[in-house]
């Protein structure tokens, strides 16, 4: 009965959607407020729905009930309980039904929410978030029903792909969908504002938490993915440039330029049509992500299904929803007033200089994503862009943007002082500069152009401790002062100077792994030992392990320093899923500080020698540390005060503010 | 029950919409974007006074966002709501709460109707496996012995059970493997040995393979007188071409056999199709089984093959995954006469079977083979 309920819920809440996309956008255009009212209650119901959808699917999974196909065709009851829960995401129909959940969710917080919005502004956003749920949710059943049912069912499951038997994989699609999902409300004021014809500097005051949400979640997501991907594949790589990446990495540099944007907007009023654009372009970005992976275009670990049934679909509603907002973007775009005026040098200006790079950073990854696929359809030919593509295009184009980040903090806003930011900035640039000469002095080894870009990391790093130093004047007052200044700050300024300081930090951490790593590939018997940076690894053997549903091959392997000294056991293993006749391998790692020792297993040769693959890969943890500090750096951007209007304020301010003036 | 929480569901959906409609006038105030600018002029203040901008800049920004405050306070008193006549959104309003009268309830039905599947009842695992029923298949039981040989792969008794119960079904391949490990953890015997190469003869197709007579002549060398491996071992010279070999080894083999042994009637049969002699005095089991079949009178034949044909069906209905089976049962039903049955049939095999496009092509084509299309 439960997955029959789930169905339904489904259904009914696909019915709440084509109301909830269509009564609200009648009350606004005949001006009628009971109808515009319709919005929040039926986008709380729909959400209602399909939450109840969302988790009589998990309840399946959880029971092992292999009377649904979807559970028996990816689960099976051996596994543990977690991976029993995470693989209702870990294929196509239950990522999509993970996709609408989270897509309700967000409009059921706008619901709930938005009290601070106009009536028409949120009647219409509303709508729209209906229409992008209507669609997905027809999707779903027409062409990825998770409720389908097998009238007998079967005993055991096929279980969960190996490869997604992993507490990454617990975190990451989750938090990579909230990321692409939250843009969805960003897209959706975008095209209330031009349904309405009107936007102004508040528009972007309230886009801006959405945005906020949506950047964290999909920053952590993104380098989520990316630590998976690191220990679960078994070389150690940490970015591929695999189209999948990419097409997580696309909507957050657009992402990443919008909140930038809005940021000018909210201020001074200007870049509202680009705002505007940018937010159609990132969650069209996004959508075009779903397309990738979902429709089989590409055929990677992430491409559960390859369907051209779905793969149409999902073409037709990215067709609709981007050509459709581009269309109403240019017929309407021209109608909205300009706004502010700014100097060239100016935070405005450096923002509109982030905002370039970043969106031709992004452009380059659309291209060197599209263009195979493209050449692929047109003549057949199979070529793939890879590292070296975006290492010569990517590159160049952040490190003008890591250059001038510090900067824009710095700097007023309309007019802003070039020399006296970079006067402010002399400490960090000196800084930088003894990075520099310390690491050319220190390491040996590694392209000559490293040293420098442990520069940039550095004056990055130094830069957002600049902003924050001359805000609390910490070196010309005295420290209780300095002090008493930095919690008045405002919370935004701690946010934007931790997430570019993040920033850095990941920054050195691809520098030093990419530059310095190193690694040694072998065949060795028991006994033996390998020595990489200044470790060595004996490998002392291999045992059979068992597992809830695998079996392991684990090779024991002591690390000691080359006097001797014990540091720690690694236990790579091999990893075999009986119920998918499938391998995999299982890396051991060793944290030293934020550097690690990487092993992982081959296969065993018949003469009793075992192939190893030994990494030291240092200053690796940097590379997601610094993703953690820009969402801490997210997180209090977004309790600023400033994004809760609405909020009542505390007595005491308004006081001081009378006083004041 | 199923269908009322159904009605329930669709029930409180539209209440969800029909309840705002029904307000007199919307009780929801929005925010408007007046609060935005004023605590933008705060915020200037607040800047202010913490010394984080200059007192120019602040004039200016203040001089800035005034204008814009100014701007939106004009556009609020223009956009008056217009006092149009009462009666057009009220009969608008009523249209509204009759589409989601009907949309609610006829969209997921309509849905609902196309793709569920109300009568299969849930069936989580840990329910199916903690209530054993009677009527366990053999398959169920299997699985708990397969999941309990998984956990503990060192109990040789248990796969000393599973592997003839393998043997039985055919799986000769999963057989050959239990085997392997009773003979590794129980230690080697005469019977293991033979067993174990009796599974590799039936994994071969009935061909008694070099690994699978190493195995027969390892269980003669620990016992000469183990049946199992005698009888194959003249199979194996049999399938060489040395007739007399296999002859002289069986017949050495019926000397020494208990009169009850239940294989000497096939050791004869064997026997007797090598020196191309008739098989003496007994008659095998399963002659008189055909000459009972051929006393009967058509009605008590028809009668035990319909009854073989319905053990069948319910052997399918239960385990579906058998193409072979789904065929055969086919035929039996177009042969029986009863074309309506074999139309049915076909129907469930497709439904069995639909996750197995080659095996529903099969299906598809002895349906049209035998003209039950449409």
């Amino acid at each position: 009965m439960i997955p029959e309920l789930g169905h339904y819920a489904l259904m009914l809440a696909f019915g709440l959607a084509l109301i909830q996309g269509t009564m609200p956008i009648v009350g606004t255009r005949t001006k009628d407020p009971v109808l515009m009212s319709v919005a929040a209650p039926v986008a709380l119901a729909q959400f209602a729905f399909v939450a109840i959808a969302f988790l009589a699917l998990a309840e399946c999974y959880v029971a092992s009930d292999f009377s649904v196909l979807n559970v028996f065709e990816n689960s099976n009851s051996q596994m543990p309980l977690i991976y029993r829960l995470t693989s209702v995401w870990g294929n196509h129909e239950g990522s999509m039904m993970l996709w609408i959940s989270i897509l309700a969710f967000f409009g059921a917080l706008v619901a709930a929410f938005g009290n601070n919005l106009p009536v028409v502004l949120k009647a219409n956003a509303l709508a729209v978030q209906g229409w992008i749920a209507a669609a997905f949710e027809l999707f779903i059943l027409m062409t990825s029903n998770p409720f389908l049912r097998i009238p007998d069912a079967p005993f055991e499951g096929r279980d969960l792909n190996p490869i997604l038997q992993d507490p990454g994989l617990a975190f990451h699609p989750p938090m990579l969908y909230l990321g692409y999902v939250g843009f969805s409300i960003a897209f959706s004021f975008a095209i209330a504002a031009l349904l309405e014809g009107r936007i102004d500097a508040a528009w972007a005051r309230w886009v801006r938490p959405w945005v906020l949400v949506a950047w964290m979640c999909l920053t952590l997501g993104i380098a989520g993915g990316s630590y998976w991907s690191y220990y679960e594949l078994g070389w150690g790589g940490f970015w591929f440039w695999d189209p999948v990446e990419n097409a997580s990495l696309m909507p957050w540099l657009a992402g990443t330029a919008l909140l930038h944007s809005a940021v000018v907007m909210e201020k001074r009023a200007a870049l509202k049509v680009w705002t505007i654009l940018l937010a159609i372009l990132t969650f069209s970005l996004s959508l075009m992500g779903t397309f990738l992976v979902r429709s089989g275009v590409l055929t990677s670990v992430h491409a559960f299904a390859v369907d051209p049934r779905r793969g149409i679909f999902i073409l037709a509603i990215l067709v609709l929803f981007i050509g459709g907002a581009l269309s109403l973007y240019a017929w309407r775009a021209p109608l909205l007033k300009q706004g502010g005026l700014f100097a060239p040098i100016s935070r405005e200006g450096a923002l509109v200089f982030n905002n370039l790079f970043l969106t031709s950073a992004c452009a380059t990854v659309l291209v060197g994503t599209l263009y195979p696929l493209a050449l692929q359809a047109l003549t057949g030919e199979k070529i793939s862009v890879g590292p070296p593509f975006f290492d010569s295009t990517f590159g160049p184009l952040f490190v003008p943007l890591m250059l001038v980040m510090p900067f824009g903090p710095l700097m007023g806003w309309k007019r802003g002082d070039l020399l006296g930011a970079a006067q402010r900035l002399f400490a960090a640039a000196m800084l930088s500069a003894v990075a520099i000469a310390a690491t050319f002095a220190l390491v040996r080894g590694g392209p000559v152009l490293a040293p420098f870009g442990v520069g940039v990391a550095v004056f990055v790093m130094m830069g957002a401790a600049t902003d924050i130093a001359e805000r609390t004047m910490i070196l010309r007052l005295p420290f209780r002062a300095a002090a008493r200044r930095a919690i008045g700050l405002p919370r935004s300024a701690w946010g934007t100077a931790f997430a570019h300081f993040g920033i850095g930090v990941t920054l050195l951490g691809i520098i030093g792994v990419t530059a310095w790593g190193s690694e040694r590939i072998a065949a060795i018997k028991p006994g033996q030992s390998l020595t990489i940076s200044h470790y060595r690894v004996t490998f002392d053997g291999t045992f059979n392990r068992a597992g809830p549903n695998y079996q392991d091959i684990v090779g024991h392997f002591t690390v000691r320093r080359p006097n001797g000294q014990f540091v720690g056991v690694l236990e790579p293993s091999h990893r075999t899923f009986p119920a998918r006749d499938m391998a995999v391998t299982e890396a051991a790692l060793m944290s030293r500080g934020v550097s690690q020792i990487y092993v992982s297993l081959g296969d065993p040769n018949p003469d009793g020698s075992v192939a190893v693959r030994l990494y030291y890969k240092p200053h690796v943890l940097m590379i997601w540390l610094g993703a953690v500090f820009m969402f801490f750096g997210g997180g209090l951007s977004l309790s600023d005060r400033r994004l809760r209007i609405g909020a009542p304020r505390p007595a005491k301010t308004r006081a001081a503010l009378q006083a004041a003036e | 029950m199923l269908w009322i929480i159904f009605a329930l569901m669709t029930a409180a959906a539209i209440f969800v919409v029909l309840w705002p409609l029904g307000r007199k006038s919307a009780v929801e105030r929005g925010g408007s974007d007046l609060v935005v600018y004023q605590d933008q002029l705060e915020e200037i203040g607040r800047d202010r006074s913490a010394g984080l901008i200059g007192e120019a800049e602040a004039e200016a920004a203040r001089v800035e966002v005034s204008r814009r405050l100014l701007a939106a306070a004009d556009t609020k008193a223009m956009a008056k709501p217009p006092a149009s006549n009462p009666a057009l959104p009220l009969r608008r309003r009523r249209m509204a709460a009759v589409s989601a009268l009907l949309v609610l309830p006829l969209v997921p039905l309509g849905l609902y109707l196309m793709l569920g599947s109300p009568n299969i009842p849930g069936q989580p695992a840990f329910a199916r496996i903690k209530t054993p029923q009677g009527n366990e298949s053999i398959d169920s039981l299997i699985s708990q012995v397969e999941d309990h040989l998984a956990k503990n792969p060192n109990d040789g008794a248990g796969w000393e059970v599973i592997a003839p119960v393998y043997m039985r079904l055919g799986r000769f391949d999963d057989a050959a493997a239990a085997w392997r490990k009773a003979l590794v953890l129980n230690g080697d015997t005469a019977t293991r040995e033979s067993n174990l190469g009796e599974a590799l003869v039936g994994a071969a197709n009935g061909i008694v393979t070099v690994e699978a007579k190493q195995r027969f002549e390892r269980a003669l060398a620990l016992d000469p007188h183990e049946p199992k491996a005698r009888y194959f071992i003249g199979l194996a010279d049999e399938q060489d071409g040395n007739r007399d070999g296999a002859a002289s080894k069986w017949r050495a083999l019926l000397a020494d056999a208990p009169a009850e042994a239940p294989w000497v009637s096939f050791v004869r049969q064997s026997l007797a199709r090598v020196t191309g002699e008739p098989v003496p005095e007994t008659s095998g089991p399963s002659a008189a089984d055909m000459a009972a079949a051929a006393n009967m009178s058509d009605q008590q034949r028809t009668a035990m093959i319909r009854g073989m044909v319905a053990k069948l069906s319910d052997q399918l209905h239960a385990n579906g995954d058998d193409v072979e089976g789904w065929l055969r049962l086919v035929r039996a039903y177009v042969v029986l006469g009863d074309r309506d049955k074999a139309k049915d049939t076909a129907a469930d095999a497709r439904r069995a079977l639909s996750s197995h496009p080659d095996e529903l092509k099969r299906i598809d084509e002895l349906v049209k083979d035998l003209g039950l299309e449409g």
